[in-house]
Formats: C-alpha cells, sequence, structure tokens
C-alpha cells in the first residue's frame, strides 16, 4: 500500500532508501560506527543493523554532545544514512547535516513527523522523502 | 536584516547580517552561515550575545573532525569570547606512554593546533569550572561536553544549552547563540520533582552517594529539569560535578536544581518559577538501590583498570586519594590511572601530593581520557571507577565490564588485585 504523510523540513532534500525505524533513541558516540555504518549500541533494538544508505526513522539522539561528530564521520567515510525521520526538530543531528554540506557538499534530508505518523512507519517500508517535506511511504 | 532560511523568518541585526555577508572575514561567514542555518532547527528567528565558550570540538573523532577545525582555522578564525578548552583525543606529552596509534595522535595534535591557533584558552579539560575560568552567575555562554553543561547551569547559575560539538566554536568565534531554552528565564524552571525520602544523612555524607544521584536523575528526569527536595547535606564542589556527569550520561540533563543548594532553588516554588510541579516522584532506598546496580556490568572480581577523573580529577580530589594510597603499592596486574588537567596535576605536584600517588604505582594522564583517546591495550576488560560516566560509557565504547565503588573501594581493590567494595548503606 501507498501512501503520503507531510513532515517538517528540517533539513531540505531529497532522499530514497528502505527504512530502518525504532521507537528508541540512539546515541551515535557509542552507537553509531562511523566507519562501516553499522549500530553499535549493543542495547539498542537495532544493534548490528546497517545504517548507511537507508532512511534511519528515530525519535531523537540521546546523550554526548559528540554525534554530531560521529555523523560527520559517516558522511565522510561515506556511511551515514541517506536520510532520517524523526519526530523532533533534532539539533544533533541537523547540524551534522549542516556542516556536512559546508565542508563536503553531501547534506541528508530530515523530515520531523508528529508521533502517530512517526509510530506508522516500519523498518523495511520504501520511502521516499521530496522536497517539500512530504514522504511518500511504499509498504 | 529579515532574511528567510528554508521559508523561516529571521530576524539579523547589522552585525549578523555583516558576518554573513562575509564582512568580517571568511571564518565568521562559515560561521554565522552554520548558525543561521540552524536557528529554523532551534526554532526562534534571532540570536543573542554570549560572553564566554567552552568548545567540545576538541575531541578527535577522525578526519572530518581535524578537516572542520584546520578549515575554519586556516580561514583565520579567531574566537571573540573567553573560549576554553575541552579535552582532546589524546595527552600531547604522555600519548607514547600508552597505545595511541602514532597517526591518531598525530591527526589529534593538528586538530589541538587549530583549536589553539583561533585563540581558545589550552585548558584541555572536562572539568574547565575548576580551572580559573569559571563562568559567573547568571552570565550567558555557549558550552559543549555534557557534564559542563550540566555544571554551568546547574551549580553555577550559569546559562547555556546543550550545544553539540561544531556548533559550539562557531558561537564562539560570532559570540551569538540562537536565543533559545536555557538562555531563557521560561527554559530553566523545573519541570519534574523528586522527592528524597528516608535517605540516611550518612548515605549523603558519603561520595559514593552523588554519581548514582545523577544516574538516577538522568533515568528518571531523561531530557528535562529535575527538581531533587531533601537534601540534609550541602554537597562539596566534586560531589556536585558527579552528579552532573551522571545525569548527563544515562539522560540529557542539562539542568537540574537541588531544592536549598543550587542557585536558582532556594524553594520548591522559585526552582519551579511558581508553577506548580505537575509530576512528583518520590525516590527511596530501593530506587537508588537500582541505580547504584546498574551502574556495574560486572559479575565477578577480576580487575585490569582502575580509572578516576572523569569528570578530571581535582585537586581536592588528589589531596583525597594521597592519604589513601600512602605506603601502599598497587598489586602488579592492575593498571591504576587517573586522569585530570595540565593545570591540576601541575598543582597536585607542587603541593607534594603527586609523590605519593605515583610511589603507589599510579598513572596520570592530562589532556583526554580513555573514553576519548584510543590509549587502552586490548587486555584490559575488567574496569573498576568511582565515575558515573565511567561506569555508564566504558561497556559500550572501550568493549569491558565495570564495576563503580567508592574512591576507598577502587584502592583497596587495586592493591588487593580483585574487586571487593564495601556495600555499607547499599546493602538492600
Amino acid at each position: 500500500m501507498a501512501r503520503i504523510v507531510q513532515g517538517k523540513t528540517i533539513i531540505d532534500g531529497t532522499a530514497s532508501g528502505i527504512a530502518l525505524a525504532s521507537s528508541e533513541p540512539v546515541s551515535f558516540w557509542g552507537g553509531y560506527d562511523q566507519v562501516t555504518g553499522e549500530i553499535i549500541d549493543r542495547r539498542h533494538p537495532l544493534s548490528s543493523q546497517m545504517a548507511a544508505g537507508r532512511i534511519l526513522v528515530l525519535p531523537y539522539t540521546r546523550g554526548s554532545s559528540t554525534s554530531t561528530a560521529i555523523l560527520l564521520e559517516s558522511v565522510r567515510a561515506g556511511v551515514a544514512p541517506a536520510g532520517m525521520i524523526t519526530d523532533r526538530a533534532d539539533i544533533f543531528l541537523a547540524l551534522a547535516s549542516v556542516v556536512a554540506d559546508e565542508m563536503y557538499q553531501m547534506s541528508f534530508p530530515m523530515v520531523a513527523v508528529s508521533r502517530s505518523d512517526f509510530d506508522s512507519i516500519k523498518t523495511g517500508d520504501h520511502i521516499q522523502i521530496d522536497d517539500s517535506g512530504r514522504i511518500h511511504i511504499q509498504e | 536584516m529579515i532574511s528567510n532560511v528554508a521559508g523561516f523568518k529571521t530576524y539579523l541585526t547589522d552585525y549578523d547580517r555583516g558576518l554573513l555577508e562575509g564582512e568580517e572575514g571568511k571564518a565568521s561567514q562559515m560561521a554565522m552561515r552554520i548558525l543561521h542555518r540552524m536557528l529554523p532547527v532551534y526554532g526562534v528567528d534571532r540570536f543573542m550575545d554570549i560572553s564566554a565558550a567552552h568548545i567540545d570540538s576538541t575531541v578527535y573523532m577522525g578526519i572530518a573532525t581535524m578537516e572542520y577545525a584546520e578549515r575554519l582555522a586556516s580561514l583565520g578564525a579567531k574566537v571573540r569570547v573567553p573560549s576554553t578548552l575541552n579535552v582532546s583525543g589524546v595527552d600531547e606529552f604522555g600519548w607514547e606512554d600508552w597505545e595511541v596509534p602514532p597517526e591518531v595522535a598525530g591527526n589529534a595534535i593538528r586538530q589541538m593546533k587549530a583549536y589553539e591557533a583561533m585563540g581558545c584558552i589550552p585548558t584541555w579539560t572536562c572539568a574547565p569550572y575548576q580551572t580559573d575560568h569559571a563562568p559567573v552567575f547568571g552570565q550567558q555562554i555557549a558550552a559543549g561536553e555534557s557534564n559542563v553543561i550540566g555544571y554551568y547551569n546547574s551549580v553555577i547559575g550559569a546559562r547555556t544549552e546543550r550545544y553539540p560539538d561544531l556548533l559550539d566554536i562557531c558561537a564562539a568565534i560570532t559570540g551569538r547563540v540562537p536565543a533559545a531554552g536555557l538562555h531563557l528565564d521560561a527554559g530553566r524552571a523545573g519541570t519534574k520533582l523528586l522527592r528524597l525520602k528516608g535517605i540516611p544523612r550518612a548515605l549523603q555524607e558519603d561520595d559514593s552517594f552523588y554519581p548514582v544521584l545523577g544516574h538516577l536523575l538522568g533515568r528518571k528526569a531523561s531530557d528535562g529539569v529535575p527538581v531533587v527536595e531533601g537534601m540534609e547535606v550541602q554537597p562539596n564542589m566534586d560531589q556536585l560535578k558527579a552528579v552532573c556527569a551522571g545525569g548527563a550520561s544515562a539522560g540529557a540533563i542539562a539542568l537540574f536544581h537541588l531544592v536549598g543548594i543550587t542557585p536558582e532553588a532556594p524553594t520548591v516554588e522559585e526552582a519551579f518559577q511558581g508553577h506548580v510541579p505537575t509530576t512528583v516522584l518520590e525516590i527511596g532506598m530501593d530506587d537508588l538501590r537500582e541505580a547504584y546496580r546498574e551502574l556495574s556490568t560486572s559479575q565477578g572480581e577480576k580487575l585490569d583498570l582502575v580509572v578516576l577523573g572523569s569528570p578530571h580529577f581535582s585537586v581536592n580530589e588528589f589531596k583525597a586519594l594521597a592519604p589513601l594510597v600512602v605506603g601502599k603499592t598497587c598489586h602488579p596486574d592492575v593498571q591504576f590511572l587517573v586522569t585530570c588537567s595540565r593545570a591540576v596535576r601541575m598543582i597536585a605536584e607542587h603541593v607534594g601530593l603527586l609523590g605519593p600517588i605515583e610511589a603507589f604505582g599510579a598513572k596520570i594522564t592530562v589532556d583526554t581520557c580513555p573514553l576519548t583517546s584510543p590509549m587502552l591495550p586490548p587486555r584490559i576488560k575488567h574496569l573498576m571507577t568511582n565515575s558515573a560516566k565511567y561506569a555508564y560509557y566504558s561497556p559500550g565504547l572501550l568493549n569491558v565490564d565495570v564495576t563503580y565503588g567508592r574512591l576507598s573501594d577502587c584502592v583497596k581493590s587495586a592493591v588487593l588485585g580483585r574487586i571487593e567494595r564495601e556495600e555499607g548503606a547499599w546493602r538492600a
């Protein structure tokens, strides 16, 4: 089934990929392998999943100030998520995209959606994020 | 000037606009461009002034963090406000004593030099409030590093948001931050009341209480502003910093109020700025014991390394450690590491505290810590610490198991070569 969710653009841009979704926030510092793009927080439900090139669906980031730096490293290494969907305007994630654009002209889009829309997106959904914050979902 | 970022209207002063248009050079322009693009993410439409900064972008995470620092430095960046530096990725003059790969050390030192070239104060510490560059009550600051953010806001009553790495330096270069959150009165009101009940005074006087209290705040209040009522003793600076580090590791606590102790909380009413608390939790010994248990992952008594000093050890903590180790020897199979700033090491040395500690067999690392520097040999698998922050992050970042215990237990275990704790009031 195909449907469209309208979100709020946090970082503009387009992306498409397969969703990797969890309602549990992640700390990228200690939780994301910046060389491989794997989720390595062993207490997290997405532990061992590859997030590189996926549409990562997480409510927000937790913990350290260093999460932004880890995500920037992963963009430079080519193993960042293709795009992100959150349930709020996450400053730590958005900044990584802004700085990646500034440094390497490689940003990723980010869209914030309502909690009910957030919960409706599942791992494995085919996702397309367009320029106006619309999310096309193919389950 | 009104300008649009992604359809969001922003109000810029002549100064902001000048920076954005490059009138003050390319580095200020880049810093302002990044800040300006972040305004809508903060959900506010203007900037405000800061008068100091603490830079956590110093932590070396790889080529990108180094390239970012070097880009700014090469564009001629200079900080506009006094800016202390957080830990680096290596102990600049001591990394060869450990297992840091030379390539990482070389890059991390390049990154250090870039921040020094921007005119920052080379404090290289995650406890800048224990140097002579601490801010004052009410001062507007941009701070990175989660425990520093907690300490500045909660213990000193200075005002900073939770700044991510990479943004703190933009704020320092421009002297401007989004006028949001904890910078404003409204963002500083308590969100949740935690009422301590039946916590023995003797436990409140024990150092092992404070990291556990911090961990519990992180667990119970997540990213809110917890208000704690019922403290019977006046904690010292090191005990308060332990609360900050614990709360910022298990949760994202950027501000907490201890009623009758921290400056914005003379009373519960003032901590909540006159609002009635909507959530009230009673915290008893069972809750604290659970938090205490969560800080350890170790099952057995094996011990490879005792590590102290997250946040960085203070002179007073060295003063507490020295008499505990005098005349004793660390077990040959156990390493004993204390992390602190250059300045604190120098003072500790001058006043004669380092002699007995080094004679015991302890090593001192400055500028960094094992969480941010790849310095530990892989054979180290079992850690013991008195720090909630080391306890929280070590299992994930260092792939070790960890035991939390008070300072005297860390020393005793290091001598015995195996973990032994005095459970005291923690025993159920």
